[in-house]
């Protein structure tokens, strides 16, 4: 058995207590170990993604129980290049948060970072039901944490929204797994899909309710149209490097959505025919127009960007929404460039926020407002899918996926327009932040007050950083989340050749049953 | 040179004018020249071999799987319009150079203007649509970073934001046009593409393919009805007006109809809709000119204007008017963009555009005079210019060509068409640099330097040349561009020659001079009727229409997402609802298969009590205190329904959580309201209850209908029960699979539960951090106090209770494996034990008396499990596997040991961890100075020397 299987999801979990134990009153200390520890599972994941790079499954039986009686972990492309790409977005998160010092405004900020990690990467990794809704727990609680570092009012009860909602999301979750142990008396999904594929024609009726339950979960989590109220507040008052990280967050819920849907409930499954596809794609279809109006509606930059995440989270829904393989190698490299595109852009709405407020308004000159409008400007560009950067690639592929669809042209449509209002309203937010503040000219208008609040909640948290000197790790990372979303695009062709892969892999899953429920041997 | 490598170029390039500008001006421009140079010589090593008939090609595939290749080709089309990009900004660099000021950021400048040139050169070269989109909408951003060049100046930002949302929605739409070619032709290759003009002609989707490329060729082309974004370009410099906005740029919609006019043209639907927007264009655009007193507005229209004969010619679908259309792209180039760079000069030494302030130039700049005026000649029409020769081209074929049934329609709007662009090319002459000269010029203008003049001045050199030897200078260039145009076939009988006879045309043109100077003199009168007349301004129409669409936007998405939580959860549940509903009964339900038992005395009092603690919640809900008791009520009725259903472990469990979540949330209480607030009205509050009814029923029906049901095969808790003891070494399966079946599922849930404590803590600190202390420390309790915060009975209690407590939760923990308990429950119970000492003796005494911190406490639990997860590695088992035996140590028995325990033991610590540091946090809003020194008792040893100093006393 391959332990390197395990190790991304063991190591934060050595790590995060350990910073707790022993480094507590130590911030340099917990810099080091928390970016040691986020490199070594980067260099992990990446060893990982090459061993499944060849289409072969790994089978990792915690306790040594075979499946279907104990916890599997399984490692096959779709879940490696989810850590993979989970891993480099750690990354970048990690860097910028010391960059900026984000990680000193709040207590635990490392600690809650690697539990995040490993609950992400858990979810990604899991064959079983059961241990999918601990992880998503692990990572719902650690969000929450991150959500409110470093406090404040707003902050505060935007936290509140996100964790009732999503723990009503947690219950619904209880539900469904309840109702499909309770029809097919287990919870590994390769034992479910093979359970799944036996069921008797006259009994549907529960298991409908258990598989539409479960997506409906899933649809939370991924943020998709009318499920997405928690997003959009919780997105823009989380400190924004946090949010960044959480691009990859929707981004569990479109991942499960793709794992169960074709596994176990995939689409030539009679007995839920027309639960999952014929709904979802009209809602992601919404959910994009939504996210669209909100680009152009938002006040605020940090709204902007979680309604610019929305659109995104559309798109890919749409390329999921249509469950065939040409559909999920789209929705595969789409994912990869949504993460990164989200993230980048919330870096970026962070430096702007610190330094100006994040009113979508003119403001006096901003410190290192060339660089930042150049990487606003960059990353605009990936966010609404023009040319030349992947954005546009991954709006291509899931149009031209879309191709033989009954609604192609109401597809076609939505995400054309769609990327149109966000276009506008992106080139409205960029000239007001970046060029009209060049054309202040009275004093009266360079005077604005930032600190507008009056709450008891609100202390000194948010206006201490913009005095120093900015450091030049934040804007690093900037870069080099532009030079991964290059690099994305250059190497488009090879990667969707993995993706194409990915997805047959999905849509054939013989191999990846056979292997969990052989015990790691096919 | 590779295609490549010239496409390239200006992208590679791009980045050194904004380096070297720290070098100076001079380095950056000469970057920029130096890059355009070296592309502009690479394209003319292909000269000889692309006016041979040769076609260059260079591919790469990129993006195959689906179609998106970086497949160049260079043929006499893509020849033609790559040498004007790069010739024309060779010629740009050199003027902007001089024009910008020192206050400009020459850099950025350069840097924009090559990107733009690498997107221009992409255009033109491509082989494949998909590419060529790509480098399309490349220019419109590039476009956009230029109009908007002056960021501090208001009508830069919108003419920017303008031309992108336009050009950008053209660009959009055309994506959807060019896939439904690409999937009528099967493949995405232009070369392919020309060679199935039947198929795609033929294809029902040909109409709505035509009208989305049709969609981005005119909005880039600024064809009526999308023309009106050209003029609020000219923002920009005026080089960028000259490059983009007159010579190349808005061209590329010319050459995208000129490159699909194999394929397109020659259908009814082409010629309607194409030379008839041409047509209008090119007439509103020349009437509006002739209007307008910036000078810069007055040749935007008037590009419009040629923009629109050119569609219109284009559009005509015949081989004649293609090759005028061809050869009229080249002329206007020329004179154009030496237009542009003279007004530049004139803004740039008079200080003023108006043609109104101006007048009388001739005597002051005359070198800029001679230049403005070959031009202006040149396109109003008149001989010897090349603007003349395609001129009456264009006149000739309209004579040949019916609209509509009607045969003077077409000539006869083409000669009013004409007739305005006469009257505003004089009117360019006569009103700036004719008549007398005035003595309020905002500033003396004089004759630039010749760096300014040089480029237009070589322009003007070539509209004289090609008037004069158009079949020697651009006979071939015309005639390989013209044949690529028509797809390879046979060009017509033309000839390029300034005299033809006495046709049709001439006398069109001398009708169109003639009237043109006859509009020019009667031009007050006309402005004054033109200002007077009502007609609708683009801007104002685009800029409410956007800010209707933004403020639509914020009220669609502040009103979707008003914050209401209520709102947003109803929503859920009654989605949820509807389509578990929609799941079910589209689905088949077979008869139960098993029977109801009898229900005995004791369910039927638990199902009552439960009811009645539920029902008196909804009742009585917003006391807060109350609504916890009932809580508790119900969670313990839950517990013992666990016990009677012989569940003990969970019972257990169920008991000792209700014990502590309810104590911390009577923490929480102490500093909230008792009372919950009315804040939703009384018909939310219906909704709500009918949502959450219905709700409730359903799930209640589900699990009814569940627990009737056998399941379908065997499940896996078999297994379970089998291998608990022989695998595990246990008996007690509960306890088992929380250890070991599924002891990752453990993990998982400890590291909840110590997050949810750090996370807890976090909190605190975050709001303690705050004017909340301050808050909290002046805060009077809003419920009257215990008179004994700490009562003598029950502090002795909890201290008696401590040892045994701990005892208990000794022996559950040890018993787990076999019998009902384990680390979980013993954890609580010993959580339990210690936030008696706290409830009992106070805060500040217990916290005293910790000596390990509750952080270190549930890392120690975390790491112990996780620990002893890896420690099956070195058996070479996987993570978590547990390892058991039995010992036998002389005077005990012998007993069992099991790796399980020492997770278990993990387990246990980070309960107890958790629990109190939860505990702990929430207390410290409590805090107060002078707790410290509220002794609990007088029993506590600690104070020895107190009890002392009384005796004393």
């Amino acid at each position: 058995m391959n332990h390197l299987v395990i190790a991304p999801i063991v190591l934060p979990a050595l790590v995060a207590p350990f910073i707790i134990m022993v480094l507590r009153y130590h911030m340099d200390l917990q810099r080091i170990f928390s970016v040691a520890s986020t490199l070594l599972i980067l260099a992990i994941t990446i060893a990982l993604g090459v061993q499944a790079a060849d289409g072969t499954v790994q089978v990792y039986e915690l306790g040594d129980w075979p499946a279907p009686f104990g916890i599997v972990l399984v490692l096959d492309r779709l879940s490696a290049m989810m850590i993979v790409l989970t891993s480099v977005l750690a990354l970048a998160v990690v860097l910028y948060a010391i960059g900026t010092g984000w990680d000193e405004r709040g207590a635990n900020f490392h600690a809650l970072f690697q539990f995040q990690i490993m609950g992400i990467i858990g979810a990604f990794l899991t064959g079983d039901a059961f241990n999918l809704f601990v992880f998503f727990e692990v990572l719902l609680i650690a969000s929450y944490g991150l959500m409110i570092h470093a406090g404040g009012a707003k902050r505060f009860q935007a936290g509140v929204q996100y964790v009732v909602y999503n723990l009503l999301g947690s219950t619904l979750f209880l539900f469904a797994l309840g109702t499909l142990y309770a029809v097919t008396g287990t919870l590994n999904m390769a034992d479910l899909a093979v359970r799944v594929a036996e069921m008797p024609a006259e009994e549907t009726a529960l298991l409908r309710v258990g598989a539409v339950m479960l997506l409906l979960v899933f649809a939370i989590k991924a943020a998709v149209l009318p499920l997405h109220f928690w997003l959009p507040a919780s997105y823009s008052n989380a400190p924004l490097p946090v949010a960044a990280l959480f691009a990859i967050m929707t981004k569990v819920g479109a991942y499960a959505i793709l794992r169960v849907y074709t596994l176990i409930f995939g689409p030539d499954v009679e007995v839920t025919a027309g639960l999952a596809g014929d709904w979802l794609l009209p809602a992601a279809m919404i959910t994009l127009a939504v996210g669209a109006i909100g680009v152009l509606g938002s006040r605020e930059i940090g709204r902007m960007v979680a309604f610019a995440a929305i659109t995104s989270m559309g798109t890919l829904l749409i390329a999921i929404a249509l469950f065939t393989p040409a559909s999920a190698g789209a929705a595969l490299y789409y994912i990869v460039h949504s993460t990164l595109a989200t993230a980048l852009m919330f870096l970026i709405a962070d430096q702007v926020m610190e330094r100006q407020g994040g009113r979508i308004a003119a403001r006096p000159v901003m410190q290192q407002s060339g660089l930042l409008s150049v990487l606003f400007f960059v990353a605009a560009i990936a966010m609404a899918g023009m040319p030349p950067l992947s954005g546009f690639v991954g709006k291509l592929l899931v149009m031209d996926a879309a191709r033989d669809h009954d609604l192609v042209w109401w597809i076609w449509a939505v995400i054309l327009i769609g990327s149109l209002v966000t276009i506008i309203g992106l080139a409205r937010a960029g000239t007001l932040i970046f060029w009209k503040s060049h054309g202040l000219q009275d004093t009266a208008d360079q005077a604005v007050v930032v600190d507008d609040s009056e709450d008891l909640l609100d202390g000194t948290s948010q206006a201490h950083a913009a005095q120093a000197a900015p450091s030049a790790l934040p804007l690093v990372v900037c870069f080099g989340l532009i030079g991964a979303i290059v690099l994305l695009t250059v190497f488009a062709g090879p990667l969707t050749r993995y993706a194409d892969a990915t997805a047959d892999q999905l849509f054939t899953p013989t191999a990846y049953i056979e292997t969990v429920l052989g015990g790691g041997q096919k | 040179m590779s295609l490549f490598l010239i496409a390239a170029l200006p992208f590679l390039g791009a980045v050194f004018p904004a380096l070297l500008i720290r070098a100076g001006r001079n380095a950056s421009a000469s970057a920029a020249g130096l890059t355009t140079l070296l592309a502009f010589v690479g394209l003319m090593l292909h000269a000889p071999a692309v006016l041979r008939g040769d076609v260059i090609q260079a591919q790469f595939d990129w993006l195959p799987g689906l179609g998106l290749n970086a497949n160049f080709f260079l043929d006499g089309l893509g020849f033609l319009f790559a040498s004007l990009i790069l010739g024309i900004g060779l010629l740009i660099i050199l003027y902007a150079r001089f024009y910008l000021s020192r206050e400009d950021p020459m850099g950025n400048f350069y840097t924009y203007l090559l990107l733009f040139q690498g997107a221009m050169v992409g255009i033109v070269t491509s082989d494949n649509i998909l590419l060529l989109l790509i480098f399309w909408e490349l220019t419109s951003l590039s476009s956009f970073l230029l109009i908007g060049f002056w960021k501090h100046l208001p009508e830069g930002r919108q003419g920017a934001r303008m031309a992108l949302t336009v050009t950008g929605a053209g660009g959009l739409a055309m994506i959807g046009g060019m896939l439904i070619l690409g999937n009528i032709a099967g493949s995405y290759d232009l070369t392919v593409i020309l060679s199935s003009k039947e198929a795609i002609q033929a294809s029902p989707l040909y109409l709505p393919a035509l009208i989305l490329i049709l969609i981005g060729a005119f909005t880039k082309s600024a064809q009526f009805p999308f023309h009106f974004w050209l003029p609020h370009a000219m923002a920009a410099p005026t080089p960028v007006s000259a490059y983009l906005h007159s010579a190349t740029m808005v061209k590329a919609g010319l050459f995208l109809l000129a490159r699909l006019w194999p394929v397109l043209a020659g259908t009814p639907e082409w010629f309607y809709i194409v030379a008839t927007t041409g047509l209008i264009t090119m007439v509103l655009g020349a009437i509006i000119a002739l209007f307008k007193d910036d000078l810069k507005a007055l040749l935007a229209f008037s590009t419009v204007s040629h923009l629109g004969l050119i569609t219109m010619l284009l559009g005509f679908g015949t081989k004649f008017a293609a090759v005028a259309a061809v050869f009229h792209i080249i002329n206007h180039a020329t004179f154009k963009a030496a237009l542009f760079m003279s007004a530049g000069i004139v803004d740039h030494e008079a200080h003023t555009r108006d043609i109104k302030r101006l007048g009388g130039l001739r005597h002051l700049m005359p070198i800029t005079f001679a230049i403005a005026t070959v031009a202006a000649l040149s396109m109003a029409g008149i001989p010897p210019f090349n603007g003349f020769l395609s001129k009456e081209m264009m006149l000739e074929e309209t004579v040949h060509t019916a609209w509509g049934g009607s045969a003077y329609l077409v000539p006869g709007l083409a000669l009013i068409g004409a007739l305005f662009s006469a009257a505003y090319s004089f009117r360019y002459i006569v009103h700036v640099f004719l008549g007398p000269k005035r003595s309020d010029y905002p500033a003396k203008p004089h004759d630039p330097g010749v760096g300014m003049w040089l480029a237009p001045a070589f322009l003007v050199g070539l509209v004289i040349l090609i008037g004069l030897f158009s079949a020697k200078i651009v006979g071939p260039l015309v005639a390989t561009a013209a044949g690529a145009v028509i797809g390879g076939e046979k060009l017509p009988y033309y000839s390029l020659k300034l005299w033809h006879g006495f046709t049709p045309a001439l006398y069109m043109s001398i009708v169109a001079v003639a009237g043109g100077a006859v509009l020019l003199m009667l031009h007050k009168p006309l402005a004054r009727m033109w200002d007077n007349a009502p007609r609708p301004e683009a801007k104002v129409i685009f800029e409410a229409l956007i800010a209707a669409l933004t403020r639509l936007a914020r009220t669609i998405t502040d009103g979707l997402h008003n914050g209401a939580m209520p709102r947003y959860a109803a929503i859920m549940i009654a989605f949820t609802v509807a389509l578990s509903f929609y799941a079910y009964q589209s689905g088949t339900l077979a008869a139960p298969t098993r029977t109801l038992q009898d229900v005995g005395l004791i369910p039927i009092l638990g199902w009552a009590s439960l009811l009645i603690a539920t029902g008196f919640m909804v009742a009585m809900h917003r006391n807060r205190l109350l609504a916890l008791v009932l809580i508790g009520v119900v969670g313990l009725v839950v517990s013992m329904g666990f016990n009677y259903l012989s569940a003990p472990d969970l019972a257990l469990t169920q008991i000792s959580v209700e014990v502590v979540t309810i104590i911390l949330m009577l923490l929480a209480l102490n500093f909230m309201p008792k009372e919950t607030p009315i804040e939703s009205s009384a018909g939310a509050r219906l909704r709500d209850i009918s949502i959450a009814s219905v709700a409730g029923l359903g799930v209640g029906g589900l699990i009814y209908a569940l627990m009737t049901r056998d399941f379908i095969g065997e499940t896996i808790s078999g297994f379970h029960l089998e291998n608990s003891y022989k695998g595990g070494g246990g008996t007690n399966v509960v306890n088992v699979i929380l250890v070991d079946f599924r002891g990752f599922d453990t993990f998982g849930e400890i590291i909840v539960l110590g997050i949810a404590a750090l996370v807890i803590f976090a909190l605190t600190e975050a709001v303690l951090g705050t004017r909340v202390r301050a808050y909290l420390l002046n805060r009077k309790p809003d419920l009257p106090q215990a008179g004994d915060s700490h009562p003598m009975m029950m502090v002795v209690a909890t201290r008696v209770m401590m040892p045994l407590a701990l005892m208990v939760a000794a022996y559950i923990f040890f018993r787990g494996h076999n019998l009902p308990g384990g680390g979980f429950i013993a954890g609580l119970i010993a959580a339990i034990a210690i936030i008696m000492q706290y409830m009992a003796s106070g805060f500040a005494w217990a916290t005293e008396r910790q000596r390990y911190p509750y952080h270190a406490i549930i890392g120690s639990g975390v790491l112990i499990a996780a620990a002893t997860g890896l420690g099956s590695w070195f058996s070479g088992t996987p993570f978590l596997t547990s390892a058991f035996g039995y010992i036998h140590w002389a005077p005990l028995e012998e007993f069992e040991w099991a790796t399980a325990a020492l997770f278990d033991l993990g387990v246990f610590l980070a309960v107890v961890g958790a629990v109190l540091l939860a505990l702990e946090s929430l207390s410290r809003f409590a805090w107060q100075p002078g707790a410290n020194t509220d002794h609990a008792m007088d029993i506590n040893p600690a104070r020895d020397d107190v009890a002392k100093t009384e005796n004393e006393g």
